[in-house]
């Protein structure tokens, strides 16, 4: 049994260590730079993660391209333009506003749209509660609303 | 009272439903490639034995440039069918994607060698302006080096009949410019 927790730490050892690289940068702009691309570029290999948090191979290659380009003195559209061309569009987490993707952007605001207009007319269209009190009722109501009943 | 309005919501239900359907069966590791259409990306590498290689290299009739890797399982998977295809006459190159030379060799030797030219890519820089992100993919280029297709996954007898060989044959019988 303890073997068995031995491994599995030691498994963690190895997965934690994977995921630890060494970059230099000049200064701390260009570290949160890095950053923010690393977490807005998508590795292509486990689709459903970006550059910073995968431990894939290509991902690793892609985040050290990344900094090349950086230390190279490319801008972050640079960059993004650089991996686009060789990877397309699925690479960005927020892909350009074009042809292909206007449905992407714009189908939540239509979404709403058009729910938020059915609902709309829908709740008009319910008729008010048509309820008529006597005027006794009436009395006893406002003594309710009063808090002065004492029946 | 408009009732055509309470519609809307089963129409919108029916059309998501449809496209959701559709997508259950698609393939998302399947990416388009970017390249498509676009020239072979020039490179100045090495063979597998060392003599300098370019772009020149895989040009003058249409080919099929498959990467690999003895890293990889599914490249022994297709390999079989790349020796095939080979002995029947296709060109083939192969680019040999982070992968250690003297086991490339080794692979080569031992299991027949379908590649005409194979450009050693130890960095994987080449793979990486090709937008590979996962051997073994295939592209398909024209006599002038211009990307055509691309296949991500191994290379058997149905994708070759379904996808690459009609595409191939359109490209061989293309009259030279």
């Amino acid at each position: 049994m303890r073997a068995f927790w031995l491994v599995l730490a030691l498994m963690w050892a190895g997965m934690a260590q994977a995921a630890i690289e060494t970059y230099g940068f000049d200064n701390d702009v260009q570290r949160a730079r890095f950053a923010a691309l690393t977490r807005e570029l998508r590795c292509p290999k486990c689709q459903n993660q970006d550059l910073a948090d995968s431990n894939a191979p290509i991902a690793a290659d892609l985040r050290r391209e990344i900094h090349r380009l950086m230390v190279e003195g490319n801008s972050d559209e640079q960059v993004i333009t650089y991996l686009v061309d060789r990877y397309g569009e699925f690479v960005r987490y927020k892909p350009a506003f074009e042809a292909r993707t206007w449905v992407l952007w714009l189908g939540p605001g239509v979404f709403l749209l058009v729910g938020g207009v059915i609902g709309y007319r829908l709740l008009r269209r319910r008729s008010p509660l048509a309820v008529t009190l006597t005027d006794a009722e009436q009395a006893r109501l406002a003594h309710v609303l009063k808090g002065t009943e004492d029946d | 009272m408009n009732r055509r309005w309470l519609a809307v919501p089963l129409l919108l239900f029916v059309g998501m439903a449809a496209m959701l359907y559709r997508g259950l069966y698609l393939d998302p590791a399947e990416l388009p490639s970017a390249l498509i259409g676009k020239p072979f990306p020039a490179f100045a590498l090495t063979s597998l034995s060392g003599q300098p290689l370019g772009r020149e290299a895989l040009l003058g009739r249409p080919a099929l440039v498959n990467v690999w890797g003895t890293w990889c399982v599914a490249c022994r998977e297709e390999h079989p069918t790349l020796a095939r295809l080979a002995r029947q006459g296709v060109v083939i190159h192969g680019i040999n994607y982070k992968d250690d030379t003297a086991a490339a060799t080794q692979w080569l030797r031992t299991l027949h060698n379908p590649y005409q030219v194979n450009v050693s890519d130890p960095q994987g820089t080449l793979g990486l302006d090709l937008g590979v992100y996962g051997a073994p993919e295939t592209f398909l280029i024209d006599a002038q080096g211009v990307i055509r297709y691309k296949h991500v996954g191994i290379v058997d007898d149905h994708v070759w009949q379904r996808e690459l060989a009609p595409r191939y044959q359109a490209l061989v019988s293309e009259p030279a410019p």
